[in-house]
C-alpha cells in the first residue's frame, strides 16, 4: 500500500439545500504537489476549509498519515494553511510572524531562533528577519508566509490561491520558485487555484472540480491531452467547441455532422454514442494545421482568414469557414505564416484523434 | 493672495477662532494669572508662590494624585467592559444586529450627562431603586446609601465614557482580516493566544485612542463626581472650581489647571511610550 500523507473519503458539504462539497474521494501521495483547479464557486475553497479544520464535513473522513483528523481542531492538526492574502501579522517583524507558531508549541528561545534563521536561509531572504511585513515586496511576502507555514513541519501544507494578488510577472516567477520550494521542502502541498496555467506548470496530480464534484484527477498532460469531461476539455486549455451529431460510429473513427452542417472525421468518443446523438467536439488551436495537408484520413477544411491575432509565439488566426463557423488555430512559427494575411484563403488540416468528442 | 487661498483661510477661519479664542488666549491668560502672588491688597508680584502652595500643601497633592488613579482604574474598567462589546459587535453581530447593537451603545448619549447622572441618582440613592429592590428581596432589613463614595464615581464615570472606548475600538477591530484571527489558530494558538498575540496587538492604536480619549474625559469631568460623589469627592475639578468660585482666589485657581494640563500631558505620554504607539497612529486615524 503506497504511503499517504492525505487521504479524503466521501466529504460531503452542504450549507442548507446547496451542496458545495458532493462526495468527494482522493488520496495524495507522500510529497506530492496536488492542484484542485476549477472555476470560483466550485467547492474549492469549501474543501480547503474543511482540510484545514475551520469547517466539517457532514459526511466522509480526512485521514492524515492513516489517523483521522475530524476531532482535531485547527490548532492542533499538523497541516498549516497559506492564506489568499497570506495573513501576515503586519504588528509582528518577519521573524515574530515565523517564531509565532513555534512559540505556541512551547519551543526553547535558541531553538526557535535556529529554526527562523534555517527556515529565511532555505526561502532565500536570510537577512529579512527584522524587517517589518509592510517593508517586502509582494514576492517575499509570498514567501514569508511559506516559511512561517512550513517551519513547523507540516504533514500537508494548504495554499489557498496565494499567487492571486500578484502581478503577471510576478506570478510566473512564482510559479517556478514554488514547484522549486516544494521540491526542496519535500513536503505534501495542496493547492488551490482557479488559474490553469498555474496547475499545469506546478503540479504532479491536478483535481479538477466543479460544482462540487472532481470531474478528472490525473497528471496535466492527462488532463490536457486525454479530458475524461467536456467540462474537463473546455475548462483547461483552449478549445474550438463545435455541436453536432453523430453521423457514423466505425472503427476508432466517428463521423459527425456539425449544426451548421460541416462533416468531420472525429476519434473515437469518450462515452457511449449512437448515430444520432447530439455531441459536442473540442479542438486545441494548435493540434490545427494551418495550409499543410495532414497525412492520411484527416480532415481538411477550406477557411478564409477572418484576422490574425498577434501575441508573439502564441499568435492564432481567426479562420471563417463557408459554413459560417469561426476556428482559431495556432500560426505556424514558419515562413508559411507570413501569407495568411486577412481575407487570405487558408486550408485547416484536422487530425482525427485532435477532434475530441464528447456525448451531450 | 489668489482665489484658493482666500478660500483655504475663510475654511479654516472658523476653527482658527476657535482655537485662539477658546483655548490658546485664555491658557496664556491664565498662565500669567497662576504666575502672580498677591502681596498686598492690589498688589502683585511674579513668581511660583501658586505652585508652591500647591506642593506643600498636605490635600491638593493627595487630591490631584486620587484623581489621575481613578481616572486610571475608569479607563482600565472601561477597556475590560468595552473590548468584548466592542469585539462582538465588529466581529461576531452581522447585519442589522450590529447596527441595533451599535445604537443601543449610542442610545445614553441622546441625554444630556446631567439628565444620565441623576437617572443613577435615582438607582444609588438611600431611597432609590436598588436599595428598595434589596429591601424588598429581603436581603436588608433597612435602606443603604449607594450614593456619595468611590464606587458610585467610579459608575458614573465609566457608564459616561463608555462610547468613547467603544468607537475607537470596533473601527480598528473593523479591520482586522478575519483570515489574521485563522491564521492564528492554524499555526497552533488558542483563544487566548490568537486574543493577547495578534486581536489586542492588532487594536492597539485603537485602545489607545479609547483610552486617551476616556482617561481625559474623566480627569477633566467635573459633574459626574460632584454629583454621585458629594463631599467625598475629592476631584481635582472640583478644587479648581472651589478656587475660582467660592474662595475668589484665581491666581490658585489657575496655578491647579496649568498642573491638571500638565499632569494630564505627562500620563498619556507615560501611556504612549508603555505601549508603544504614537500620538499620530492612535488618535490620527
Amino acid at each position: 500500500m503506497p504511503d499517504f500523507d492525505l487521504d479524503c473519503r466521501n466529504l460531503v458539504k452542504r450549507f442548507g439545500t446547496f451542496t458545495a462539497v458532493d462526495d468527494v474521494s482522493f488520496s495524495i501521495p507522500r510529497g506530492a504537489f496536488f492542484s484542485i483547479l476549477g472555476p470560483s464557486g466550485c467547492g474549492k475553497t469549501t474543501l480547503l476549509r474543511m482540510l484545514a479544520g475551520f469547517a466539517a464535513p457532514d459526511q466522509g473522513d480526512i485521514l492524515i498519515k492513516g489517523a483521522s483528523v475530524l476531532r482535531v481542531p485547527p490548532n492542533k492538526r499538523p497541516v498549516n494553511l497559506v492564506f489568499q492574502h497570506l495573513a501576515l501579522f503586519p504588528m509582528m517583524s518577519v521573524t515574530e510572524n515565523i517564531a509565532y507558531g513555534l512559540k505556541r508549541r512551547g519551543q526553547r528561545r535558541a531553538e526557535i531562533t535556529r529554526a527562523v534563521g534555517e527556515v529565511l536561509e532555505r526561502v532565500g531572504l536570510p537577512d529579512a528577519g527584522p524587517k517589518r511585513i509592510d517593508q517586502l515586496s509582494g514576492g517575499q511576502k509570498q514567501r514569508i508566509a511559506i516559511a512561517r507555514a512550513m517551519v513547523l513541519d507540516p504533514a500537508v501544507l494548504l495554499l489557498d490561491e496565494p499567487l492571486g494578488a500578484l502581478d503577471l510577472k510576478l506570478r510566473e516567477h512564482m510559479k517556478i520558485e514554488l514547484k522549486q520550494l516544494q521540491a526542496e521542502f519535500g513536503t505534501t502541498f495542496v493547492y488551490i487555484t482557479h488559474d490553469q496555467s498555474e496547475a499545469l506548470v506546478m503540479s504532479d496530480t491536478v483535481a479538477v472540480m466543479n460544482a462540487g464534484r472532481f470531474e478528472q484527477v490525473g497528471t496535466p498532460e492527462e488532463l490536457y491531452y486525454r479530458p475524461a469531461t467536456a467540462f474537463v476539455a473546455g475548462f483547461v486549455g483552449d478549445a474550438n467547441r463545435l455541436q453536432g451529431r453523430v453521423k457514423a460510429v466505425g472503427d476508432g473513427r466517428t463521423a459527425v455532422t456539425t449544426e451548421s452542417g460541416l462533416e468531420l472525421i472525429a476519434g473515437p468518443p469518450s462515452g457511449p454514442v449512437r448515430t444520432g446523438t447530439a455531441v459536442e467536439l473540442f479542438l486545441r488551436p494548435e493540434a490545427i494545421a494551418c495550409g499543410g495537408a495532414p497525412d492520411g484520413a484527416g480532415n481538411r477544411l477550406k477557411a478564409r482568414v477572418e484576422d490574425v491575432l498577434f501575441n508573439g509565439a502564441q499568435s492564432r488566426i481567426l479562420a471563417r469557414l463557408p459554413s459560417g463557423d469561426s476556428i482559431e488555430a495556432l500560426l505556424p512559427q514558419t515562413g508559411a505564416a507570413a501569407s495568411l494575411k486577412r481575407g487570405a484563403p487558408v486550408t485547416l488540416g484536422v487530425a482525427p484523434e485532435a477532434l475530441v468528442l464528447f456525448p451531450k | 493672495m489668489t482665489a484658493s487661498r482666500l478660500t483655504l483661510w475663510l475654511l479654516f477661519a472658523p476653527f482658527l477662532a476657535w482655537v485662539l479664542l477658546l483655548v490658546v488666549i485664555p491658557h496664556i491668560d491664565l498662565l500669567i494669572l497662576s504666575l502672580r502672588e498677591k502681596v498686598a491688597p492690589r498688589v502683585y508680584e511674579t513668581g511660583f508662590r501658586n505652585y508652591a502652595d500647591f506642593i506643600t500643601s498636605s490635600v491638593y497633592p493627595w487630591t490631584l494624585f486620587r484623581t489621575v488613579a481613578f481616572s486610571l482604574v475608569t479607563t482600565a474598567v472601561t477597556f475590560v467592559i468595552g473590548f468584548p462589546v466592542a469585539f462582538y459587535i465588529a466581529k461576531v453581530a452581522r447585519g442589522r444586529r450590529r447596527a441595533a447593537l451599535f445604537l443601543l451603545c449610542l442610545l445614553p448619549f441622546w441625554v444630556s450627562e446631567i439628565v444620565r447622572v441623576f437617572g443613577w441618582m435615582m438607582i444609588l440613592r438611600e431611597t432609590g431603586l436598588l436599595s428598595g429592590f434589596l429591601q424588598w428581596a429581603h436581603v436588608t432589613s433597612g435602606p443603604v446609601e449607594f450614593l456619595y463614595n468611590d464606587a458610585a464615581i467610579m459608575i458614573g464615570l465609566v457608564y459616561t465614557s463608555m462610547l468613547f472606548m467603544i468607537v475607537p475600538l470596533i473601527s480598528t477591530i473593523d479591520g482586522l482580516d478575519d483570515a489574521l484571527i485563522e491564521a492564528g489558530y492554524d499555526l497552533g494558538g488558542n483563544g487566548v493566544t490568537v486574543m493577547t498575540r495578534i486581536v489586542i496587538p492588532y487594536a492597539m492604536p485603537g485602545i489607545m485612542a479609547g483610552s486617551i480619549v476616556v482617561f481625559m474625559l474623566s480627569l477633566g469631568n467635573y459633574l459626574t463626581p460632584t454629583l454621585l460623589g458629594g463631599k467625598n469627592g475629592q476631584w481635582f475639578t472640583a478644587q479648581i472650581y472651589n478656587q475660582f468660585i467660592t474662595r475668589f482666589n484665581w491666581e490658585l485657581g489657575s496655578a491647579f489647571g496649568f498642573i491638571l494640563l500638565i499632569t494630564s500631558t505627562l500620563v498619556v505620554w507615560l501611556l504612549l511610550r508603555l505601549s508603544g504607539q504614537s500620538l499620530s497612529n492612535t488618535l490620527g486615524r
